[in-house]
């Protein structure tokens, strides 16, 4: 969509022309309250270069990523197996879901404060909120995938006496993976938001420390650009799982093609 | 009949389950395997969220703290409603400002609310300012989402049918373009109160003085479990509250329309 893309990129260079504007040439936002585009790229540099709040800003946001990734990936690989579980077999669905049940309410920053009393500021502490946040989409999703395949499916596969494993293995994982990845994508945005809050109440490294030390420093520059690195980390992460997403299920419509033929 | 049967054999294994998790935690503490320290018995928590009901910690009681984080949240989701809903709409209606608000709103959309906070706490103090542009940032987003999504999706052929009876624009809007977004913007509403709520959390964790978020910091720095605890259930009964109230909303305008129509 051409006039889409057009009007788009004119709103953005139109933001930025009002923002060094606004900020440098009249003067009308103080620098103390939101950074120049010039503050923003000498604050870029420093932490780029020079490092700052403990590293530089690809030891930060390695760090960061690290933290993220590991939280998210031990999150899969409890929860989905747990809600399948859940979804599958009627005994458990019974005897977890009220326990999960209680403690779905409580939301993943909430389980910080425990986190760290248990665990320190290290990254044992940040993998253990994380992974919380991520595993109740990771479960609930991959427990409504069970849920959405057709009665008749199972029926074949149990009247054609599949093993248990290949069942798990060509019946039930790909049939509820189109849900199983819309819970990953929650999880994923549940990880990022829960690591920058874990990482402001307290961390060695990560950008949430450099946001947390930006603001303490009264330093608008450094903390435009602690956020704008978090939105592209979320984004960039974002777009990797979509791909991945899209090539797990193409190849499952191709199966289901193959299937049908 | 087996039905019946079915059933209370679910509510069985879950007060199984509900005992086993009970029991496993009590146990874990009781043993003194793990010091009452790191993990209280569950009937401590109850004791200490008992005394936290009447006795004040960090400043005040539990009620008082939840009260502070209630008025925060009341003020940043009504602010996020009262702006994300009407913009969601128009940009559903109007090409033109889609066009041009959308590319920004994506943009902004990667920042995790969270990543506010040092900005929040530049320009509007860390007493309640801060805390409601955390919430709004957190409760925003799916307003606009959802209010946009119910704008732009109604049935074409209503609008057609309508223009065709020459009916004027504003009673276009006001007759069949609102009604026909409201229960996609009531959905919307539940998801954002869950985010701001959470996103209040994480901005009492890391900024105020007072609430449930600075409780349960304050019972971290006292290495108090029992508090911290206390203030997660707290929290979660509260989301749980709000959840429910919203869901409550959502079947009853779902009924009354059914009965209009």
């Amino acid at each position: 969509m051409p006039r889409r893309l057009t009007i788009g990129a004119a709103t953005i260079l139109t933001l930025v022309v009002l923002w060094f504007l606004v900020t440098s040439v009249l003067g009308l936002i103080a620098p103390g309250r939101f950074p120049s585009p010039q503050a923003t790229i000498a604050a870029l540099d420093h932490v780029l270069f020079r490092g700052y709040a403990g590293g530089t800003l690809v030891e930060h946001v390695v760090n960061s990523l690290r933290l993220v990734l590991l939280g998210f990936l031990v999150a899969i690989v409890t929860g989905v197996p747990l809600g399948l579980l859940m979804g599958w077999n009627r005994t458990a669905e019974a005897l977890i879901n009220p326990v999960f049940l209680i403690i779905r309410p409580i939301p993943p920053l909430a389980w910080i404060p425990l986190a760290i009393l248990w665990l320190g500021l290290g990254d044992g502490a940040k993998i253990m909120v994380i992974w919380f946040a991520a595993f109740v989409p990771s479960v609930i999703n991959a427990y409504a995938g069970v849920r959405t395949i057709e009665k008749p499916v199972l029926e074949a596969a149990a009247m054609l006496g599949t093993p248990k494993l290949r069942f798990i293995v060509e019946v039930l994982v790909p049939a509820a993976s189109p849900m199983i990845f819309t819970g990953l994508r929650l999880s994923l945005q549940a990880s990022w938001t829960t690591l920058v809050a874990a990482e402001l109440v307290g961390a060695f490294y990560g950008l949430g420390r450099v946001l947390n030390v930006a603001q303490q420093d009264l330093y608008p520059g450094m903390i435009l650009v602690g956020m704008i690195a978090v939105a592209i980390l979320g984004w960039a992460t974002t777009k990797g799982l979509g791909m991945l997403e899209a090539r797990a299920l193409s190849w499952n419509q191709a199966a289901a093609l193959a299937g049908k033929g | 009949m087996p039905k019946r049967i079915d059933f209370m054999r679910s509510v069985l294994l879950g007060f199984l389950g509900l005992a086993l998790f009970l029991g496993l935690w009590h146990g874990l503490s009781a043993s003194g395997m793990v010091s009452p320290l790191f993990l209280p018995s569950p009937v401590e928590v109850l004791e200490r969220f008992s005394t936290l009901l009447e006795r004040r910690f960090a400043g005040a009681t539990l009620p008082a703290h939840l009260a502070a984080s209630f008025e925060r949240f009341a003020y940043g989701f009504i602010l996020a409603a009262a702006i994300g809903i009407p913009l969601g709409l128009l940009m559903g209606w109007f090409q033109i400002l889609d066009e041009i608000v959308s590319p920004i709103f994506d943009g902004l959309r990667f920042i995790a609310p969270i990543a506010w906070v040092p900005f929040a706490a530049l320009w509007f103090g860390t007493g309640i300012g801060g805390p409601i542009m955390i919430i709004f940032a957190g409760a925003f987003p799916p307003c606009v989402i959802n209010a946009y999504r119910g704008a732009k999706f109604v049935d074409p052929r209503l609008i057609e049918a309508a223009r065709m009876l020459g009916t004027p624009n504003h009673r276009v809007i006001t007759e069949i373009l609102l009604p026909a977004s409201v229960p996609s913007i009531i959905s919307g509403l539940r998801v954002s109160a869950g985010l701001g709520w959470q996103s209040l959390v994480g901005a009492e964790l890391i900024v105020a003085s007072t609430g449930v978020g600075y409780l349960m910091v304050m019972g971290q720095a006292n290495v108090s479990t029992t508090t911290v605890m206390s203030g997660m259930i707290a929290i979660g009964l509260v989301g749980l509250a709000l959840d429910t109230a919203l869901r409550f909303a959502e079947r009853m305008i779902q009924r009354r329309r059914g009965l209009e129509v």
